[in-house]
């Protein structure tokens, strides 16, 4: 799907390990991910697939290995990985906005207060976004007021609103109602036609079928298979993984 | 209840400087705090070390000893104050500041860490993530405690009757020296100013804390 070549990596990561205490979280992680690529990863819990979306920007520290973004390594703190921050959009499970801040605010706080852009600007692009992701309609409200699914909608128009260079999504769909995970995954899959460069960490394998160039596939820390959705699903190679789909398709 | 009406004018003025030192030192203690609470949960361990040890002292020693040493060992050390006052003002925003660096790190522990994680993401620095996103949801969690503190840094204001300011506390003991008959009256005039501000105070909490919860 994507016509890049190959090394020419927006996201890498490089023999990346994190131990937590005496549990090692990610073992000896390589991951590239181009621009325009749509990676999946799933797996049991605790396999540190969470882990290994945080620390992509540096949410969660790592203990060796080397994370680039755009051919630059993360910096380990400061105004230099705030910068870099602003590039990578997050999308967190539990949403995460700001509890006191409308919709609008919420959206446009960073454009102001990070990318420094006038506030009448910051609002036509905020209400632009709002209206993309169909909750316009709800921008003087406060984040309490609205549904998990609609929440999480204005959590991605947040992020957008940096115009990052890649968007990470940690269990974006995992808090909500049943109903109100397809609102949020038609989101996603709209990004992702547009071309959007994301990584996305999730039980939903109907999102990855649709949506996925990649499915990366990890247990007890490790990449144990990284391959098409079409090849994952119908032919996984490894027992690990066999077993982990068999438990998926058996409810 | 003559020695009260007699003395109205000794009483008002009193209250006034109660009423004043009570301001002035609740503002200073309140920036103050904010910022010692700041520097409690910055990442730069010497903030962090600063800001305990303060806190730890300051709170930990009677309310009289910070008095002495802003009234005496101070102005041995080259500071010296034209009124005494200022020297309460001191005193009375250095102890306050402790208990409301308290509050507000309490407050910061409330606001959940998603809150922050959501704040560095978008690209905030440190001092953005406090100021724009942590600090106004913590303090408006810690009104409640806040206002206690003040009202206990109104009591505390008496304190600075000892030391020459002739706030209420100090009429109040200079009536009670002058009205040996009326002691009980005295006091209870004493006491009803001191009601005339901190019941108030009170009241207000309530208000403000309905008005500035956030729902999550």
């Amino acid at each position: 799907m994507t016509t890049q070549v190959p090394g020419d990596a927006l996201v890498s990561l490089n023999a990346v390990n994190k131990h937590y205490g005496q549990l090692h979280v990610l073992k000896d992680i390589n991951l590239n991910v181009r621009k325009g690529e749509v990676v999946v990863v799933i797996g049991p819990s605790g396999s540190g697939k969470s882990t290994l979306c945080r620390a992509i920007n540096r949410l969660e520290t790592i203990d060796d290995g080397v994370i680039k973004i755009d051919g630059k390594e993360l910096p380990a703190e400061g105004k230099e990985l705030a910068k870099l921050r602003a590039d990578v959009g997050m999308v967190f499970q539990s949403f995460n906005l700001f509890a006191h801040k409308t919709i609008l605010e919420n959206v446009t706080l960073g454009p102001i207060k990070v990318k420094g852009i006038s506030k009448a600007e910051a609002d036509k692009d905020a209400m632009a976004l709002l209206e993309r992701v169909g909750v316009g309609h709800q921008a003087p409200k406060l984040p309490a007021q609205l549904s998990g699914g609609q929440q999480q909608r204005v959590a991605i128009a947040r992020a957008l609103a940096m115009k990052p260079k890649v968007m990470l999504f940690d269990e974006p769909t995992s808090a909500l109602d049943p109903e109100m995970i397809n609102e949020v995954l038609d989101v996603m899959i709209q990004l992702a036609k547009e071309g959007m460069t994301m990584i996305v960490v999730t039980h939903e394998m109907g999102f990855a079928r649709k949506a996925a160039d990649r499915v990366v596939f990890m247990a007890d820390g490790q990449i144990v298979e990284d391959a098409t959705p079409e090849e994952f699903f119908t032919n996984p190679k490894s027992s690990r993984a066999k077993d982990f789909l068999s438990k998926l398709l058996t409810h | 209840m003559d020695v009260i009406i007699e003395n109205l004018p000794a009483y008002v003025d009193g209250f006034l400087r109660t009423l004043f030192l009570s301001v002035v030192s609740g503002i200073f203690a309140l920036i103050f705090g904010t910022l010692l609470a700041a520097a409690r949960v910055s990442p730069v361990a010497a903030l962090r070390g600063f800001s305990m040890t303060y806190v730890e002292i300051v709170r930990n020693t009677p309310l009289t000893i910070a008095f002495f040493f802003a009234a005496v060992v101070l102005p041995r050390l080259g500071v010296t104050f034209q009124q005494f006052e200022v020297a309460a003002i001191i005193a009375l925003s250095a102890y306050t500041s402790a208990f409301i660096a308290e509050a507000v790190r309490s407050g910061v522990n409330s606001v959940p860490v998603g809150q922050a994680e959501a704040a560095r993401s978008i690209g905030m620095k440190f001092s953005q993530v406090l100021s724009l996103i942590i600090l106004p949801q913590a303090l408006r969690t810690v009104v409640p405690p806040m206002i206690n503190i003040l009202i206990a840094l109104v009591k505390n204001s008496s304190v600075a009757g000892a030391f020459y300011v002739m706030e209420l506390f100090g009429y109040g003991r200079q009536l009670a020296n002058a009205n040996g008959d009326a002691v009980l009256w005295v006091l209870v005039g004493v006491a009803f100013f001191y009601l005339l501000i901190t019941v108030p105070l009170g009241y207000l909490a309530n208000v403000v804390e309905r008005k500035v919860a956030i729902s999550r």
